[in-house]
């Protein structure tokens, strides 16, 4: 299914104006091949084999990337040929489809993977790497250590405390604006929930749409939820909840779903037949004002002239305690495979990728994400860019977004209609999360 | 010249015995290649897919890694998995408006272009269209005209603004009914087809029979056509039966079966494809499908084969 940033890919080729766009037409396609064999046999041929590795690959390096499409693809492309001028080695890329290789990343990794390959941080990368399918890049990181602050240390890690991630761009979920719209009417950002609501109920006086929401797709919701839960619960219980599925039916998520229930009547009015696109082009047009959305995505919709106008706001604060402590920011960079053909290659490839210069080459032509690394010459950066880092920088906890923090057979085939539901009818959360509960707790007792 | 010779009773029984090793042969290659082949990518995977459905397995780690979970799988889908009632319910609802719509509709059509009006192949070429395009093609389609702010119908009929719209796609009570227009649309096409190719072998000259012994339109076709078209009602029935039981791709394009659209066919997909998979309850999912599908294929076969028995 579409991640936050999946959709940014697509839509960085397709207008933003027209309706199809959010999903690639290659995995509907492949979807609807899948179903006809999927009926008739769960890829039962495709989990025996292992790749054929061993060292001493010489000169090249292979690397699997998931930028198939013209604008990442460049973007891609040009880093890579640095990568080789840098290196002095040979770098074979195969490039797929976005939403093909995630869908296909556990055929992938047991069959005859690339040495190098793109994934994200957080739970799924530690999925993978306890099943064995990754090797650790402990001698990566020392040499690139400097370059990363504690928490993207930590966004890194296997729950065996070895390094097995190397991040390489990521961006922040906010609440985005139209930095005009607000000038012209005068509003102010609110820190605080009721400060927040006072404002929704403001701009619904002034004949706008209060807040751009969508949730066609499924996945734009969660953001919402995610930050709901770590203002009301705080970032650990978040995390616990993504990561042990134990607490679904607490009084707890209860509430979270209480506060959501207030925002609904601000939303979009048809919310859930509408795709983010849809969305962004409400607030860019000025009939929405705010939206709750990744900078990877909105960056897309506002470009340009009018990259500057596009404001942001923390979500604000709902329980003190934990105030506005944590900021949602999904990231991306590469992974090694189990075994390399040429592993001395693949590490200095992943040490390249590893450092500000190579981020600030691919950022040139992606104004949507920022850097990882430290030592990024900011002056590059467009306003809202320069905003996330701050914003990244003074947060307690990142989290990486509800598919990327919570087991991959949870957050789509249940979160995602689970949501749906309740947003259909906030009335009966009750018995959604009662639900949610006993699904999740057969998913974390069987093994798939 | 022996042939002649001998009594019909040998010579009808040592018929088969005289195919030439050469004619055997084709005829084992013909009969023998897509049996192999239909039994190792159909029914091995089927079966399989059905053993699976005891299991919970994520695709990792080769065969070892499954483990088996008796009927779990079975009782999860029944009692805690929300998508699954919809799903199903969806399911039969497109199988009773595929007989209730398209059906007769092709039918009615397919009568009228038989009678040689003026324009007739034209019409024919228009309606038989759709079934051209792939149901996924009609799914983007379907978001053309249907979508709440963009879309064909709602900015006509001036309900793309904000008050008063009409959210054709993401209201669960309305979507279903909107894809199922764009189903039937293409489905009309293709039994029209169906039927216009058996009203072609109606013999004309018992039209005119039946019209010189003074039937009207409406006798000659409950009495004459009608019942010539009976072989042809039972491929409609399967071909019914089979495109609302496999029925996928449209909602896919939409919103991927979720909210309102769920069908079995996504929710087997969903649960099998994908960064992490649960092989054994997709499969329990897939093997439900191939249950209902049975339960509708079988006492067709069964009469079918009656029919040969008794012919």
């Amino acid at each position: 299914m579409a991640q936050p940033s999946a959709a940014n890919r697509q839509s960085t080729l397709a207008a933003p104006d027209t309706i199809a766009q959010p999903f690639s037409r290659r995995s509907l396609l492949r979807g609807a091949l899948m179903a006809t064999g999927a009926l008739a046999v769960p890829s039962f041929l495709t989990g025996c084999s292992s790749s054929s590795g061993g060292s001493g690959g010489g000169k090249t390096v292979s690397i699997g990337s998931n930028a198939a499409i013209p604008e990442p693809k460049g973007a891609y492309q040009t880093l890579f040929n640095q990568v080789q001028q840098t290196t002095g080695l040979t770098v074979n890329v195969n490039w797929v489809d976005h939403n093909t290789f995630q869908q296909n990343i556990t055929t992938y990794l047991q069959g005859n993977p690339q040495d190098v390959f793109s994934w994200f941080a957080g739970e799924r990368m530690q999925f993978f790497a306890a099943q064995g399918l990754l090797s650790n890049v402990d001698d990566v990181w020392a040499k690139i250590g400097a370059n990363y602050t504690d928490a993207m240390k930590a966004q890194s890690k296997g729950a065996d405390g070895h390094y097995y991630f190397v991040p390489f761009d990521y961006y922040p979920w906010a609440v985005y604006y139209s930095k005009s719209l607000w000038a012209s009417k005068g509003y102010t950002a609110p820190t605080t929930w009721d400060d927040f609501i006072a404002l929704a109920k403001k701009m619904k006086g002034d004949g706008l749409i209060p807040m751009a929401f969508t949730d066609k797709d499924g996945w734009p919701a969660m953001g919402t939820f995610d930050y709901l839960n770590m203002r009301i619960n705080g970032y650990d219980f978040h995390i616990d909840l993504m990561r042990n599925g134990t607490k679904w039916n607490t009084p707890q998520v209860k509430a979270v779903f209480d506060q959501w229930r207030e925002l609904i009547p601000y939303y979009s009015p048809g919310f859930l037949g509408l795709t983010w696109q849809e969305g962004a082009q409400q607030l860019l047009n000025k009939q929405a004002g705010m939206m709750v959305l990744g900078l990877d995505q909105i960056g897309t919709i506002f470009t340009g002239a009018q990259a500057d106008d596009l404001g942001f706001f923390a979500f604000p604060e709902i329980n003190p305690t934990y105030g506005q402590d944590s900021v949602e920011a999904p990231i991306d960079g590469f992974m090694m495979s189990r075994s390399p053909k040429n592993k001395a290659g693949a590490q200095s490839v992943l040490e390249y990728l590893g450092t500000a210069a190579a981020q600030q080459l691919w950022l040139g032509s992606n104004p949507a994400d920022i850097a990882t690394a430290s030592g990024v010459d900011t002056t590059k950066y467009t306003a809202p860019q320069a905003a996330s880092v701050q914003l990244i920088q003074g947060a307690k906890h990142l989290s990486q977004f509800m598919d990327r923090d919570t087991r991959p057979d949870f957050a789509d085939p249940v979160m995602l209609p689970a949501i749906q539901q309740f947003l259909n009818n906030p009335d009966g959360a009750a018995g959604i999360l009662s639900n949610i509960d006993k699904q999740a707790k057969t998913i974390w007792a069987s093994n798939g | 010249m022996t042939a002649l010779d001998s009594t019909p009773p040998t010579r009808i029984r040592s018929r088969p015995r005289r195919l030439s090793p050469r004619d055997r042969l084709t005829l084992t290659l013909m009969a023998g290649v897509p049996t192999v082949l239909t039994v190792g990518f159909v029914w091995i995977p089927a079966l399989l897919s059905m053993v699976l459905s005891f299991s919970s397995w994520p695709g990792i780690g080769g065969v070892s890694s499954i483990h088996w979970v008796g009927l779990q799988n079975y009782r999860t889908i029944f009692t805690i998995y929300p998508e699954f009632t919809p799903a199903v319910q969806h399911n039969l609802l497109w199988l009773a408006v595929f007989f209730c719509l398209p059906a007769p509709l092709g039918l009615f059509l397919a009568v009228q272009l038989d009678k040689q009006i003026r324009f007739s192949r034209f019409y024919q070429n228009v309606l038989f269209m759709p079934v051209v395009l792939s149901l996924a093609l009609i799914g983007f389609m379907t978001e053309l005209i249907f979508s709440p702010t963009q879309g064909l119908i709602n900015n006509l009929t001036g309900h793309a603004g904000q008050h008063g719209m009409i959210d054709w796609l993401g209201d669960p009570k309305l979507n279903i009914w909107a894809v199922l227009v764009m189903a039937c649309w293409r489905q009309t096409g293709y039994i029209m087809i169906m039927y216009l190719a058996g009203l072609k072998s109606v013999d004309p000259a018992m039209k005119e029979a039946a019209a010189l012994d003074g039937a009207n339109q409406w006798q000659t076709f409950r009495h004459v056509v009608w019942p010539a078209l009976r072989s042809i009602n039972v491929v409609v029935l399967v071909i019914t039966v089979v495109e609302s039981l496999r029925a996928f791709d449209i909602v896919y394009v939409i919103n991927h079966g979720t909210n309102g659209l769920q069908l079995l066919s996504v929710l087997v997909t969903d649960n099998i494809i994908g960064e992490a998979s649960r092989i054994g309850f997709g499969s329990a999912l897939a093997t439900i499908l191939l249950l209902i599908s049975m339960a509708f294929i079988v006492p067709y076969l069964i009469t079918v084969f009656r029919k040969d028995q008794r012919g």
